[in-house]
C-alpha cells in the first residue's frame, strides 16, 4: 500500500527537541512517510510542507507551555490553502500547568483540532489512531 | 602563441576577447553594435576588424561564444508553493543564466493563461510537488500550458509521480523530463534542470535567436552570458589544481535594465545553534533584479532606496536628482555629462548595489522567547565573503568605484542583513569576466591566470 504522509514538528518558538526526534522515528518506523520540520516551526511552514507533500495529516507538538496562542488559526489557514479535511493532532505540553484535560481537548477541538494529547502519552497511541482515523489495516 | 576569441554576443554590443593561451594573458578586446535583426555576423565582423586593429592579424586555434541577444534566455516557470518548489524553478532558471520573466504559484488561472501566450518563453520550467507528494497542480498546469498552444519546448521536472500523466496531457508538444527540483520536502536538486535548460538553449534557442549563422564560426562552447559569468566566479573562487583560487566571492554586474548579483559561498551561519529556514541554498547562487538597472530600470532604485536617501548620497537637491533620473530613463544611451549627473549616477549606482546586494543576502533574525534568544537565519550569510567583484559600465567608468561598491557591505544600522563586512574590491575595467568564463571550459588555468591579472583590486 501507498505510504501516507504525515508532516511534524515543533510549532511557535519552541525549541525542545527530543520528543520531535522520538516521534519521527516511531511514525518512520510505523511506516509513515515523516516530513519533519524540527524546532521552531511556524503555522505557514506546516502549512506549506504539506501542500507540496500532499499529506495526510499533520503532528503539531507544543512543549513550552504557548501551545493555545501557537496552534490558534492553524485550521481556518488550512482551509484557506485548500488542505481541506486534512488531519491535525496536537501533543506535547499543550498548556501551561496542570488542567483538566477534557477542558484542553474540548478548547482544542474547538480550534479544529481532530485530537489532542496530554503529556506523556506514548507514541504507540497516537499511531494507532492515526492509523484508525486514515483507514489503515495492520 | 596559441591565440583564442572569445565572443559575446550582447543585448547591445558583440564584445570580442582575444587571449593567448599558451603565455596566459589578454591579448585585446573591441566591441561593435549586435546585429541580430539583419545578420550578427555583420557585428561580429566589425568588432573583429576592430580588433585586429589593436592586435594584429591572429591566426585563432579556438572560438567560443556565449550569448544574450534577442533577449537573451527567456523563461517562465511554474511550481507550486511561492516559498517552495515555485522558488527552486526561479533559482534553478537563473542559474542557468535565463532571464525569468515571471515565476507562477499554485494553480494557472485563465488570466495567467493569457499572459504566458503573450509572453511566449523560450523555455517553460513547469515543476510542483515533492516526489509522491502533490499532483494535481502540476497536472493542471500541464492542461492549461497544452490550452495555450505554442512551440516552446516544455521542461519537466516536479513531482515524479506525476510526470508521465503531464507528458500524456502535453502530447504533440517538446516535453523534456527531469529529476524533480524539490524531490524531498526542503531539498534542492536543480543540477539536471539547468543541464537540460542548458542542452535546451544550445539545440533550439541558438538556432531560433540568428545565432546558427555565428554558430559555424564557433568551435564549440555556446552558453548563455550568465552562464559564463557563473563558470568565470566558479573558477575565481575554486582555483584549478595548480592554482589556489580567491575563496569565497561576490560579484555585482549594475546593467542598464538589470542588476544581477552572484555568490560564491556556502553561507552557512557563524553560530551553530542559529536555525535554518527556507529553502537550502545554492552554493553558487545568482540573483536578478529586474527593477534595479542605470537606465531602463532607473526609477525602481528611486523607489527601492527613495528619493531624499538617493539625492542625499548625490550631493543634489531632490528636485535636481528627480530631473536627472527623467532624464536617464528617456534617455537610455546617456552617459554622465557634468559633475551633477555623474554624480547622481555614482548615488544611483551605489543604491543599486546596496539593494540588490540586501536582496541577495540572507537576513539573521533575533527571535526573543521563552528561555531567551534564537538566532534563525534564511538565506545565505555572507558577512564572512571577503572578495567584492564589481562590473557594469557606471562602476567601471568612475574612479569612486570602491565607494560605490562598499554600498554591498555588512551595515550596523542592518544588522539583520548579512553582507559581507570587509572585502576587497576588485573591478572588471576590461569586461573580461564571460570571456573568461568561455574559456575556462577548456583552458581553466589560462582563464584563471587572466582573471587575476585583469580584475585589478581598488584601493581607497
Ligand atoms: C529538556 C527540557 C528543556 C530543554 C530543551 C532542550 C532541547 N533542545 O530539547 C531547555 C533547557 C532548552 C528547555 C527550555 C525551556 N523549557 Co523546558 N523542559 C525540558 C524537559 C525537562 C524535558 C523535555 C523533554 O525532552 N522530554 C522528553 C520527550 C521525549 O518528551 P516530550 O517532549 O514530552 O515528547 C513526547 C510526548 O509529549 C509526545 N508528544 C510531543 N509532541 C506531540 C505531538 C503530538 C501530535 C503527539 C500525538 C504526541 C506528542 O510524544 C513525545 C515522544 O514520546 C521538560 C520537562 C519534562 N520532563 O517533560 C521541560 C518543560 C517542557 N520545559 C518547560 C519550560 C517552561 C521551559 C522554558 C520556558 C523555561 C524557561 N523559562 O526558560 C524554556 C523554553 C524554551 C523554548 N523557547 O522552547 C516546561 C513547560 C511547562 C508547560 N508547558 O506548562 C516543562 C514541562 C518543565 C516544567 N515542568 O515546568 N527545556
Amino acid at each position: 500500500m501507498e505510504k501516507k504522509t504525515i508532516v511534524i514538528g515543533v510549532i511557535g518558538a519552541d525549541v525542545h527537541a527530543v520528543g520531535n526526534q522520538i516521534l519521527y522515528h516511531a511514525f518512520s518506523d510505523a511506516g509513515f512517510n515523516v516530513v519533519n520540520l524540527g524546532v521552531m516551526v511556524s503555522q505557514e511552514e506546516f502549512i506549506n510542507a504539506a501542500i507540496e507533500t500532499n499529506a495526510d495529516a499533520i503532528l503539531v507538538s507544543s512543549l513550552y507551555g504557548q501551545g493555545e496562542l501557537d496552534c490558534r488559526g492553524l485550521r481556518e489557514k488550512c482551509d484557506e490553502a485548500g488542505l481541506d479535511h486534512i488531519l491535525l493532532y496536537v501533543g506535547g505540553n499543550i498548556v501551561i500547568g496542570k488542567q483538566p484535560f477534557e477542558e484542553v481537548e474540548q478548547r482544542f477541538r474547538a480550534m479544529g483540532f481532530d485530537r489532542s494529547y496530554p503529556p506523556g502519552t506514548p507514541p504507540e497511541v497516537d499511531i494507532a489512531d492515526l492509523k484508525k482515523d486514515l483507514h489503515i489495516e495492520d | 602563441m596559441k591565440p583564442v576569441l572569445l565572443i559575446d554576443f550582447g543585448s547591445t554590443y558583440t564584445k570580442v576577447t582575444a587571449v593567448d593561451v599558451d603565455a596566459p594573458r589578454l591579448l585585446g578586446t573591441a566591441n561593435s553594435y549586435t546585429t541580430v535583426q539583419t545578420d550578427i555576423n555583420n557585428g561580429l565582423a566589425d568588432a573583429l576588424s576592430r580588433l585586429e586593429a589593436r592586435t594584429g592579424k591572429l591566426d585563432y586555434s579556438e572560438r567560443y561564444a556565449c550569448s544574450s541577444a534577442a533577449g537573451g534566455l527567456r523563461m517562465l516557470a511554474s511550481g507550486l508553493v511561492p516559498e517552495l518548489t515555485a522558488e527552486a524553478a526561479k533559482t534553478a532558471s537563473l542559474g542557468a543564466g535565463a532571464k525569468v520573466l515571471k515565476t507562477y504559484a499554485f494553480k494557472l488561472t485563465e488570466d495567467d493563461a493569457e499572459e504566458i501566450k503573450a509572453l511566449s518563453p523560450d523555455i517553460f520550467l513547469l515543476v510542483g510537488g515533492t516526489d509522491g507528494g502533490n499532483s494535481d497542480c502540476i497536472t493542471h498546469n500541464a492542461r492549461v500550458l497544452k490550452e495555450i498552444g505554442g512551440s516552446w519546448p516544455i521542461i519537466l521536472a516536479g513531482n515524479r509521480n506525476a510526470a508521465r500523466e503531464c507528458e500524456r496531457i502535453l502530447e504533440g508538444r517538446e516535453v523534456h523530463i527531469c529529476e524533480n527540483v524539490m524531490p524531498k520536502f526542503g531539498t534542492l536538486n536543480i543540477e539536471p534542470t539547468q543541464r537540460e535548460i542548458r542542452e535546451v538553449f544550445l539545440n533550439n534557442i541558438v538556432k531560433a535567436k540568428g545565432l546558427t549563422k555565428a554558430s559555424e564560426l564557433i568551435s564549440g562552447i555556446m552558453m548563455p552570458t550568465p552562464s559564463a559569468v557563473m563558470a568565470a566566479m566558479k573558477l575565481l573562487a575554486e582555483g584549478t589544481k595548480a592554482q589556489k583560487g580567491m575563496g569565497d566571492l561576490i560579484a555585482v554586474d549594475v546593467g542598464g535594465a538589470t542588476t544581477d548579483v552572484y555568490s560564491v559561498a556556502e553561507g552557512l551561519p557563524d553560530d551553530p545553534r542559529t536555525a535554518l529556514r527556507g529553502l537550502p541554498e545554492p552554493y553558487i547562487k545568482r540573483t536578478v533584479e529586474g527593477d534595479i538597472g542605470m537606465r531602463y530600470s532607473i526609477r525602481g532604485i528611486i523607489e527601492a532606496a527613495g528619493l531624499e536617501r538617493v539625492a542625499e548620497t548625490a550631493g543634489l537637491a531632490p528636485e535636481r536628482l528627480s530631473r536627472i533620473v527623467d532624464t536617464f530613463a528617456e534617455n537610455t544611451d546617456m552617459l554622465p555629462c557634468d559633475d551633477e549627473t555623474q554624480r547622481a549616477d555614482e548615488a544611483l549606482a551605489s543604491w543599486a548595489v546596496r539593494v540588490a546586494v540586501t536582496r541577495h543576502a540572507g537576513r539573521l533574525e533575533e527571535i526573543f522567547g521563552l528561555g531567551g534568544l534564537k538566532l534563525v537565519q534564511t538565506g545565505k550569510n555572507l558577512v564572512n565573503v571577503d572578495k567584492f567583484i564589481v562590473t557594469g559600465g557606471s562602476l567601471i567608468h568612475t574612479e569612486h568605484t570602491r565607494d560605490i561598491a562598499s554600498y554591498g557591505f555588512y551595515d550596523e544600522e542592518e544588522p539583520e542583513s548579512l553582507k559581507p563586512k570587509q572585502c576587497d574590491v576588485l573591478v572588471d575595467r576590461s569586461y573580461i569576466i564571460a570571456a573568461m568564463g568561455l574559456l575556462s571550459k577548456n583552458y581553466p588555468d589560462a582563464a584563471l591566470t587572466i582573471l587575476k591579472e585583469e580584475l585589478k583590486t581598488e584601493t581607497r
